[in-house]
């Protein structure tokens, strides 16, 4: 018993933790893909927009710095055109054209200069005093001599503030002249600075060097990439993205784009974190709705399989006691059979052998024998005869009425009153045993359709077993109706008596027939088999729970119909009109 | 009350033997016969009879036909029913038919014979009063 209910809890581990792995793997797989795939597309979409975004800005704007460029150049190499045949002196060409480009472009363009093949600026137009400065070692002189144009870098130079220069060359009079103009350095930066994306999102321009052609905005330091000059490294877009980390540790996104008409880089630099805000963003709420998901998934996984098994392991239960009930039924049923066809078998030749020996006593009387030594012997055993005859007609009796049905006439009982009947027949008796009954005997139970005399016999049965388990030390019994909670349509009747109990042992035997712990000739054990049969034949049932030295309790339960209360209240009533 | 004319019906030659012997014994007329047919046969030939003794269970014509049979034919006949079983069933059936009583087998003789006296008298009193109310019926005729 013990082994077997320990294998069933190994079992039902076993089971719990099967069902449990099913739910993980079945939920898990499935929400981890799901996940997975539109985790890495938003991702991989996402990145490609933002830089398609950024890209596309860098693009524009290096663009416009492009053509902000080619226009000035344009500019200068159209004066440098006009100078050749210009009939003005140089100043005058100079100052003429100087209030022309500030009518029509306002700041751009600081200053014009005429600078001769030895880098002396013969002739100036501007707000500096600097006519006839030797630009001859001058960076962007020694690189304008050798091309027909040249835009310089950024420089402090003589004026000591930032600018560049745009320089043409031009050839008159059969020597050569450099026509320069310095590019206001504010105007150009601004085209720059107005590349602002997100909080950090910096746009500058550095040279061929790596030095910084603008001003950036904000005091931070910035760690100036080395520039990548190779066109072949840049997209078909003309941008190239990168991941950088500066010493702090920060990382950045950088996006470079080359100039076409300078050896420039245009660089747009951005926090990542900043760059990719709003995808964080989504992906820490994916990853918090994926987290919960997975809590919910383990909770249930955790409390599912052990509700499920709870439930299978109780529906067992049932079907185990069922199981039990339908054998215990079945052998009752054949027991019964048997005995019946026994019990009738035997009873007439038990009938015979207590006539014969009635006759031999009858004889006895007629014979001769007063003076005979034995026959107070002989007197003795006929009795014995006789008594014995009757013991086995009792038990006879009792299986034949195991078996067959008593007064099986069915009536609409009142158990309150049936109960009140019964207890009233065994007072007597139970007095005698200082027993006392204690009836608690609910009110409002229907009608029930059964046949009395077969309730009473039950009742009684029970009530006499426990007067005789308590003939020595008295006690109570306590005796209760009531509809039953657990079973639809059930009333209830419990017969409770505080005596010794049954030991383990006999409980799984007492509706057995013929089983009885009384002494020879007492009982025949077949009591409570006959109790069982009759409410087994009620569609009811019986159980019993026994202590040992607290006492025992045998419940009833009978099935009533609904409906036969009303029914039996209205013949009431119509009864007493009757009357 | 002597001389009572009994009739016993039953199947069981052994038993019937001895208990007929038993019965003779306290001077009781008995006379057994092993079927219900030949129960009412004997009824019909010998119309003293005053008490049947009849079991329950018999082949052929059983103990209740036999009684119905016994009580179209000879009502005043009283019957008592001998039952190999304890269930009442049979016996309260025999009583709505007409018994006088029943009795469980074994049964105790001295009950048997009590309950035949019982019969017996129950008989001569209404052949009685059926006399009466002949003599009655003759005497208001004549006045």
């Amino acid at each position: 018993m013990e082994e077997s209910s320990t294998e069933r809890k190994v079992f039902y581990q076993i089971l719990t933790r099967k069902i449990m792995v099913l739910i993980l793997v079945v939920s898990f797989f499935p929400m981890v893909l799901t996940t997975g795939i539109l985790f890495y597309r938003f991702h991989l979409t996402y990145t490609d927009k933002i830089q398609a975004h950024i890209s596309e800005l860098v693009q524009k704007h290096t663009q416009n710095i492009d053509t902000f460029l080619l226009e000035k150049l344009g500019n200068i190499q159209y004066l440098a055109r006009l100078y050749d045949s210009t009939p003005l002196t140089p100043h005058g060409f100079l100052q003429k054209h100087m209030e022309l480009l500030k009518e029509e472009y306002g700041d751009v363009f600081t200053d014009l200069g005429l600078v001769d093949e030895k880098g002396i600026q013969f002739a100036y137009e501007g707000p500096f005093k600097l006519e006839n400065a030797n630009y001859s070692t001058a960076e962007w002189f020694v690189k304008a001599k050798g091309k027909p144009f040249f835009i310089s870098d950024v420089f402090v130079g003589l004026r000591g503030h930032p600018h560049f220069i745009v320089a043409v060359k031009i050839k008159a009079d059969g020597s050569d002249y450099i026509l320069r103009s310095t590019i206001n350095f504010g105007a150009f930066n601004s085209l720059v600075e107005s590349i602002q994306i997100g909080k950090t999102g910096v746009a500058f321009i550095i040279n061929s060097k790596g030095q910084l052609q603008t001003k950036t905005s904000g005091a931070q330091e910035l760690s100036i990439p080395s520039p990548v000059v190779d066109p072949d490294e840049y997209a078909n877009d003309g941008t190239l993205f990168a991941q950088e980390q500066d010493s702090s540790g920060k990382k950045y996104l950088s996006v470079t784009a080359m100039f076409k008409n300078i050896d420039w880089i245009m660089v747009f630099r951005q926090d990542i974190s900043d760059a990719f805000h709003d995808l964080w963003k989504t992906q820490l709420l994916t990853l918090g709705v994926f987290a919960l998901g997975c809590g919910a998934i383990l909770s249930v996984a955790v409390t599912l399989p052990r509700n499920i098994v709870r439930l299978i392991s109780s529906a067992d239960k049932k079907s185990e006691v069922m199981n039990k009930q339908v054998v215990e039924s079945g052998k009752l049923a054949t027991i019964g059979e048997l005995a019946a066809g026994i019990a009738h078998e035997i009873n007439n030749p038990v009938a015979i052998m207590v006539e014969e020996a009635g006759w031999i006593e009858d004889l006895l009387e007629e014979e001769d024998l007063k003076g005979a030594a034995n026959l107070d012997e002989f007197k003795r055993a006929l009795t014995q005869i006789n008594t014995q005859g009757k013991r086995c007609k009792e038990i006879t009796h009792k299986l034949l009425s195991f078996a067959r049905k008593t007064d099986s006439t069915v009536n609409d009982v009142q158990i309150n009153d049936a109960i009140r009947e019964i207890v009233s027949l065994t007072a007597q008796m139970a007095r005698y045993n200082n027993v006392i009954i204690e009836e608690n005997l609910n009110e409002g139970i229907p009608y029930i359709r059964i046949s009395p005399s077969e309730l009473q016999q039950v009742i009684l049965n029970l009530l006499n077993n426990a007067i005789d388990a308590m003939e020595k030390s008295g006690g109570i019994i306590k005796i209760e109706t009531k509809i039953s909670q657990l079973e639809k349509n059930h009333l209830v009747i419990s017969i409770e008596d505080n005596g010794p109990g049954i030991p383990k042992d006999n409980l799984n035997r007492i509706f057995d027939p013929f089983f009885t712990t009384k002494a020879v000739g007492k009982g025949t054990g077949l009591g409570l088999s006959i109790c069982y049969g009759i409410i087994q034949k009620m569609g009811g049932k019986i159980d019993v729970h026994s202590e040992v030295g607290l006492g025992t309790k045998f419940r009833i339960w009978i099935p009533f119909q609904e409906g036969i209360i009303e029914k039996t209240e209205k013949k009431n009533i119509t009864d007493l009109q009757g009357e | 009350m002597n001389n009572i004319k009994l009739l016993l019906v039953d199947d069981e030659k052994a038993f019937l033997d001895t208990i007929t012997k038993r019965l003779e014994k306290r001077e009781l007329n008995v006379s057994a016969v092993y079927s219900g047919a030949d129960a009412l046969a004997a009824l019909e030939k010998d119309k003293t009879l005053e008490v049947v003794i009849l079991d329950v269970k018999m082949p052929g014509m059983d103990g209740i036909q036999t009684l119905t049979e016994i009580k179209k034919s000879f009502p005043l006949v009283e019957v008592i029913m001998l039952t190999g079983h304890a269930t009442v069933e049979s016996a309260i059936d025999g009583m709505k038919v007409g018994a006088f009583d029943y009795l469980m087998k074994p049964c105790d003789l001295d009950a048997l014979v009590k309950k035949v006296e019982g019969a017996a008298s129950k008989k001569r009193e209404h052949e009685a009063k059926i006399t009466e109310a002949r003599i009655k019926e003759i005497s208001e005729r004549m006045v």
